[in-house]
């Protein structure tokens, strides 16, 4: 074990324990707060694993953007706040489909790499210009595709929140 | 030197120098507390404290340890946990930016070479903005614990006005990231080192110079487009309407006092250092000497540059007093237009601009050139173009005058029956009520 | 080696976590303790605090759609950053991908501010 095995494995540990507080929480701002943690270590670990860029990237849109835009709406529509009935969800079929769901991917991801090790040293650290020489060569369309999926989101997210734009439309 | 120095530093190194910069920022927080006092004061021709120590110069030490020794009040309906954490995510992302602004080039401290610097990433840059972005939670939740009515309503205020200008403040250093080739902040300060030489041949002439260094002169939109957005990010007039007292009492902290108002506080000047410490780094040459210094030999070398280093960074300090002293406060929408309407729009033509003549320069082929530029041209005078017009002031079609000019409350207006009677059914959920059934209720009460 | 770069980030994180942590916790201890019904209430000026909020019991949408919009131009912006740091070996063809990205961003932008989206009056 080196020390970015145990720090992978520690920090995997923590997101895993803060993801299992988000589905358990009753306070959906607590909630909030959770994922929040989970997301964090997740990014530490892309750290831990040399992704520099990805890491705080995912602290930057996932934490700092896209749970913000969670306690957003939890603020904006006055949800009842503290402990709720209302996230009592059914226990089993929640369990069968996130256990499913999680299984599922782990398979996937061990078939994918099956018992192959890859050592730290020889990968090429994932700072910005690699990052960026790597997205912008060999995986251009899906970059392009991001573009209209973003496009498809602005217009979403107008029609959806403002109901009534289509009154005062110039 | 490039980013291999960093991470060799021994662990009592490391120990010094995030202490030193620890005491840095409370004692930079404390002198820049009186600095804006007196400076205010003289801008509005009165003296500012003069009482404590020379030139009042203690005022901020007495203030500091009177607000620790306030009541420190957790209100009923605060939520307990998030109330307490929130001034302590404030702190955190606080102090974490600092770890990558770099102070100086390499000296020797107790015989160890090693930078000025906590540390360097490659992707400094985006360590910077992402504590800034964290910072919003101390803000957001700050304001929701609080389970009161203004500083919700400034939460709100504050978080949408941060992210709003964080989005032109990231907009706005694309481009040095395009020129430095770099994320990290001392292989900026680096590159601004260096005067290219440009080379340019307009119809038929050619004209041989050099660019000074600094950012800030080759990417002038820019910098400028920089300054406003963390006017803007840092909540400060006037762009300050979070803390527009006249609506909003004191904003998401109204509620806190004592020490944890004091950490929030604390907070939101070291922000003021970590934007002018970062628009100093990424444009103003960093730690670099200004130009009539930098003849002298000596001067980029050693610990001069921490001098340097500190005096832009007060400059800007500076430039934040004046603005306060000078300015009023904007209008919500007028602010939000600026940012959205005016700043992110002009951010992105000015990013495809500097891509475009970069590009440009590349080609050696004459025709694609032309072509790069004549493109680059055409999109932006397109955008200037289609540019919308500021919405026309439409007169209100009555009136809306009172008694002999003067306008006067409705003349039957009805008292609202006492917030007491409906206070039995106040418990935490109080800040909710209205989308449940229980409003119907206490409104027949009522 | 490039993870003892990060080392002394985390140094200074935790130092600051435990400065606030520890100035948080003794805030209560330090300063003296007299009860007041009033004192622990929402404050508000002087008014009686209110259960409701003046205005209605919900605040507008365009707080939600500022959070929309400023996670769309983030995800531009952390695609700006490795574009522009790689731009000089990425030449003409990495111009015109983040051209078009662009443009395609800004029709969004464009349709947003036409439908009011980015009006706060």
């Amino acid at each position: 074990m080196t020390v970015t095995d145990v720090l992978v494995c520690a920090l995997g540990a923590v997101s895993l324990g803060a993801a299992l507080r988000v589905v358990t929480s009753k306070h959906l701002v607590r909630a909030g707060l959770w994922l929040v943690v989970a997301l964090g270590s997740l990014a530490g670990v892309y750290l831990v694993l040399t992704a520099e860029l990805l890491a705080w990237v995912q602290v930057l849109i996932y934490v700092g953007a896209v749970v913000v835009l969670m306690l957003f709406a939890v603020m904006l529509t006055r949800a009842p706040i503290g402990p709720s009935d209302d996230l009592d969800r059914a226990k089993v079929p929640g369990v069968l489909i996130g256990g499913g769901a999680g299984l599922g991917l782990a398979a996937v991801l061990v078939d994918a790499y099956r018992w192959r090790e890859v050592g730290l040293s020889d990968v090429e650290p994932g700072d910005a210009g690699a990052m960026g020489r790597e997205v912008f060569t060999s995986w251009v369309l899906p970059f392009e595709l991001l573009s209209v999926l973003l496009l498809a989101a602005l217009i979403g997210a107008i029609v959806v929140s403002r109901p009534d734009v289509g009154q005062r439309s110039r | 030197m490039g980013l291999d120095a960093f991470g060799h530093d021994p662990f009592w190194l490391v120990i010094i120098k995030i202490l030193a910069v620890f005491v840095f920022l409370i004692v930079s927080t404390i002198l820049m507390i009186w600095f804006e006092r007196r400076v205010v004061g003289r801008m509005q021709h009165r003296p500012g404290p003069n009482r404590y120590g020379p030139f009042g110069l203690l005022q901020s030490v007495a203030d500091a340890l009177k607000l620790a020794l306030k009541e420190d009040i957790m209100p009923t309906l605060a939520d307990k946990a998030v109330y307490f954490i929130a001034p302590i995510i404030s702190i955190m992302c606080a102090f974490t930016a600092w770890a990558v602004i770099p102070f100086g080039p390499e000296v020797s401290i107790f015989g160890v070479r090693s930078p000025l610097q906590i540390t360097d990433v490659p992707v400094a840059v985006l360590v910077v903005l992402a504590c800034s972005g964290l910072g919003v939670y101390g803000i957001v939740l700050g304001g929701w614990a609080s389970g009161s009515t203004y500083p919700l309503l400034g939460a709100l205020r504050s978080a949408a006005q941060v992210i709003s200008y964080e989005v032109a403040l990231g907009l706005s250093i694309v481009a040095v990231f395009m020129l430095s080739g770099s994320m990290s902040t001392s292989e900026i300060v680096m590159s601004q080192g260096e005067n290219p030489p440009i080379q340019l041949s307009l119809l038929g002439m050619e004209l041989n110079f050099n660019v000074p260094g600094w950012y800030a002169i080759l990417l002038l939109p820019s910098f400028i487009i920089f300054m406003i957005s963390m006017v803007g990010e840092t909540n400060r007039a006037p762009f300050d309407l979070p803390e527009a007292e006249s609506e909003l009492v004191g904003g998401f902290h109204t509620e806190y006092s004592s020490l944890k108002f004091a950490m929030f506080f604390l907070a939101e000047y070291i922000n003021m250092f970590t934007v002018s410490a970062m628009c100093v780094t990424l444009f103003l040459g960093g730690w670099r000497a200004p130009w009539p210094i930098s003849i002298w030999g000596e001067a980029n070398t050693g610990w001069w540059p921490i001098l340097w280093f500190l005096g832009k960074v007060w400059v800007f300090m500076f430039v934040f007093v004046w603005l306060r002293g000078t300015m009023p406060r904007l209008r919500y929408d007028q602010f939000m237009r600026l940012g959205w309407k005016v700043l992110i729009p002009l951010n992105l033509v000015w990013i495809l601009v500097v891509a475009g003549v970069r590009v440009s320069t590349q080609q050696e082929n004459g025709t694609t050139k032309t072509l790069v530029i004549g493109g680059v041209v055409l999109l932006a005078g397109a955008v200037i173009l289609f540019y919308p017009r500021r919405k026309q002031y439409v007169e209100p079609a009555t009136a809306d005058l009172g008694l002999g000019g003067f306008p006067v409350p409705p003349l039957d207006l009805k008292v609202p029956p006492s917030p007491r009677t409906k206070k039995i059914e106040a418990t935490r959920e109080k800040a909710s009520v209205g989308t449940d059934s229980k409003t119907d209720t206490t409104g027949e009460e009522g | 080696m490039s993870l003892s770069q990060w080392v002394p980030l985390v140094v200074l994180f935790t130092l600051a976590t435990l400065f606030a942590l520890f100035s948080v916790t003794i805030a209560p201890y330090i300063g003296p303790r007299r009860y007041n019904k009033a004192k622990l209430e929402a404050y508000e000026c002087g008014i009686e605090p209110t259960p409701t909020p003046p205005g209605g019991s919900r605040f507008p949408v365009k707080f939600y759609l500022t959070a929309m919009l400023f996670i769309i131009f983030d995800i531009e912006i952390v695609f700006l950053y490795p574009w522009a740091v790689a731009f000089d070996s990425l030449g003409m063809f990495g111009f015109v991908e983040m051209l078009l990205f662009i443009v395609t961003v800004f029709v969004a932008y464009t349709y947003v501010w036409r439908r009011g989206g980015l009006d706060w009056d």
